[in-house]
């Protein structure tokens, strides 16, 4: 086994495996996403959770030497940025929008305080899963090194379409979203519905961050997210809030990603940052091809302030 | 008891007190709130370790303590006071733009490119050409903002974070390629301005002319908000769009030239840290300047003029982080942290308009 010349198919490789790679923090922050705006909420604020969960994740993976604790960590501690969103949206008149804007800030802020003395150790990974064992070719191999937590995406990914579609507490969460006056005349309290929803989406904002700080790229630093955090509310408009739709948006965030570094294996240099500029420049023109000034977009939750 | 109390009705006489009160709400509770947060922080360093007495005293002195740390403070205004603008204005109208560090970076490369394209020409006409050009450059970004928001009704704070993204790529992509200086070897940078372009400093202070400058565009955004038939089309458009059109108010004119009056300033921004502070377009104008912005327009309550003492207050914060870091051994983060307490306070307060009976207007029976 070696490595073998590829030529150009080794740009489509690079990218399926880079796809896998980066897009599981996109697949986690925008399932979130999906839950808390699924229930008339949205919290732009998912960017500071999810660099808050990158430290913590790390911090407590290096001080308890076990990678799981740290993602455990890191849903904790979305969990508490979520239930704090979620609790301060509850006052009168409070912006949902804006309150997301300051507790990115201070996600932000408070990651870097507590993080800078985690800059320079080194914390345990998280395990891969080795699918491509069955090839002889070593770029075959790397691409298809797949992480447990992308495994665990698609289970959730799953899991969260079929609470929506076939239980109670999916047909709640669809309800309060929809119209708060309904969910009212039916006997549900849709802030507490609400908070649960922001708590639980804050959570998987967590283990996305845990998956950059403890897997790839695999160390924690100020410059480690790229704003997943907020992409996630545009992929998931794309998405159309479905969670199976997230699934295949995050795969193509990935994939888009990963194509500046693909071609740059392959010799193809120029360009470097436009590359980086592709995800962010989809997104804008799907926002615009889907949104129009007389009605919200199709299939979104009535009670979205974005899209009202 | 409200005015509509029936009770109201038979009794004219009104407390002088609620005469006067009404107009302590918007002051009092932003002021409170941004004690409560100052508050908050100080709890957090409590339970750090360390004591917020010493924090707050390092940063009256190395902000506001000498005629040398007042320098150093408001030296560091100007982007302050003018991307406060970039979200102020569009607020007037409902809007929350947040990617007013778009237009800062894209300004400040266009201020930059209309530099070398003019070197050799005098001040007297390259630097007003400069400035016309990172205002326009700005201007069209974000008045691109409004008019997607208005043509196509696209959400104006995700797409203006998305187009901010999109300009620190494409800041970084031209600074390398098309408009890179050969010299510039470390860090990719566009060609040094003349030194006839460079903008100097203020009556020997060593504060540059975009402090004037901030300040102006503040009070002129103020007189065009409170004083013109512009401001009171876009506050009526700000509370009901619909009704607003139906009045057959020019929406989408005002949009898209309050968004596009915002991002020129935010362009005006880029155009004085190219011009007055880095000589260059570079990767230092992506230097956050934005997003503080949008924490002092919520702060100033999206009023230009409080915009004023609220940049000076958070740049007196900024320009303190070294001194903080340096003697109290805490990191460079905490400033962003303080930030972040003071910004959820202010919004957590905004529920209390209104909440207080003090505050409002009431007749009473006597």
């Amino acid at each position: 086994m070696g490595d073998t010349d590829l030529g150009l198919w080794a740009v489509p490789l690079a990218m399926l495996g880079g796809a896998i790679r980066v897009s599981t923090p996109f697949l986690f922050v925008s399932l979130g996403e999906c839950l808390t705006e699924r229930s008339g909420r949205i919290n732009l604020g998912l960017e500071g959770t999810l660099v808050f969960g990158a430290m913590s994740g790390y911090a407590v993976a290096y001080e308890s030497g076990s990678a799981w604790i740290g993602v455990l960590a890191a849903a904790g501690a979305g969990t508490l940025f979520g239930l704090f969103h979620g609790w301060v949206c509850k006052l009168p008149r409070v912006n949902d929008i804006a309150i997301g804007i300051a507790l990115m800030l201070l996600g932000m802020g408070l990651a870097f305080f507590f993080g800078k003395p985690y800059v320079q150790p080194q914390a345990p990974d998280l395990p891969a899963i080795s699918f491509g064992w069955w090839s002889e070719i070593s770029q075959v191999e790397a691409a298809l090194q797949v992480n447990a937590l992308f495994l665990i995406g698609i289970v959730l990914t799953v899991a969260m379409w079929w609470m929506f579609r076939f239980t109670r507490v999916g047909l709640i969460i669809r309800v309060v979203g929809d119209s708060t006056d309904a969910a009212r005349s039916m006997g549900l309290n849709p802030n507490k519905v609400r908070l649960l929803a922001t708590g639980a989406g804050g959570a998987l904002a967590g283990v996305a961050g845990a998956y950059l700080s403890l897997y790839y790229p695999g160390s924690w630093n100020e410059g480690l997210s790229s704003g997943q955090g907020l992409m996630a509310v545009a992929l998931v408009i794309f998405a159309r809030w479905s969670p199976v739709n997230c699934f295949w948006a995050a795969l193509l965030f990935g994939a888009a990603g990963a194509l500046g570094p693909a071609l740059q294996s392959v010799g193809f240099s120029s360009g470097y940052y436009l590359f980086y500029a592709i995800p962010y420049v989809l997104t804008l023109g799907l926002l615009i091809a889907m949104s129009s000034p007389n009605r919200a977009i199709e299939s979104a939750p009535g009670e979205l302030s974005i899209t009202k | 008891m409200s005015a509509g109390d029936p009770t109201a009705l038979s009794t004219p006489w009104v407390r002088p007190s609620a005469v006067f009160l009404p107009r302590l709400d918007p002051l009092v509770i932003p002021i409170g709130a941004l004690l409560g947060g100052l508050l908050a922080f100080s709890f957090f360093l409590v339970v750090l370790g360390k004591a917020p007495v010493d924090f707050f005293s390092l940063v009256y002195k190395a902000g506001f303590g000498t005629a040398f740390s007042w320098q150093n403070t408001l030296s560091r205004v100007a982007p302050l006071l003018l991307t406060a603008l970039c979200v102020a204005l569009p607020a007037r109208l409902g809007l929350v733009v947040i990617g007013g560090e778009g237009a800062v970076v894209l300004g400040g490369l266009a201020a930059a490119v209309a530099g070398f394209a003019l070197s050799g020409a005098p001040g007297a006409i390259g630097i007003p050409l400069m400035m016309l050009a990172a205002m326009l450059v700005g201007g069209l970004w974000i008045g691109a903002v409004g008019a997607l928001r208005f043509k196509r009704g696209v959400n104006e704070t995700i797409s203006s974070l998305l187009m901010a993204y999109v300009a620190i790529a494409l800041l970084n992509h031209l600074v390398e390629s098309t408009f890179r200086d050969p010299a510039s070897l470390n860090k990719p940078s566009t060609a040094p301005l003349d030194e006839a372009l460079r903008v100097g400093s203020l009556f020997g202070m060593d504060v540059h002319w975009g402090f004037a400058a901030g300040i102006i565009a503040c009070i002129v955004a103020w007189v065009l908000i409170e004083r013109t038939t512009w401001g009171f089309a876009a506050r009526i458009a700000g509370g009901n769009m619909r009704a607003a059109q139906i009045q057959g108010l020019p929406v989408g004119r005002l949009i898209i030239g309050f968004t596009a009056a915002g991002g020129a300033c935010a362009g005006l921004a880029g155009f004085f840290e190219v011009a007055a502070v880095h000589g260059s377009a570079n990767g230092s104008l992506i230097s956050g300047y934005g997003y503080t912005g949008i924490l002092i327009a919520f702060l100033a309550r999206h009023n230009p003029l409080a915009i004023i003492p609220v940049a000076i207050l958070l740049s007196g914060f900024e320009a303190s982080s070294g001194l903080i870091q340096r003697r109290m051994d805490l990191p460079d983060a905490t400033i962003l942290v303080l930030e972040g307490f003071v910004f959820v306070a202010i919004l957590v307060s905004e529920t209390l308009y209104g909440r207080f009976r003090i505050f409002q207007p009431r007749a009473e029976a006597v």
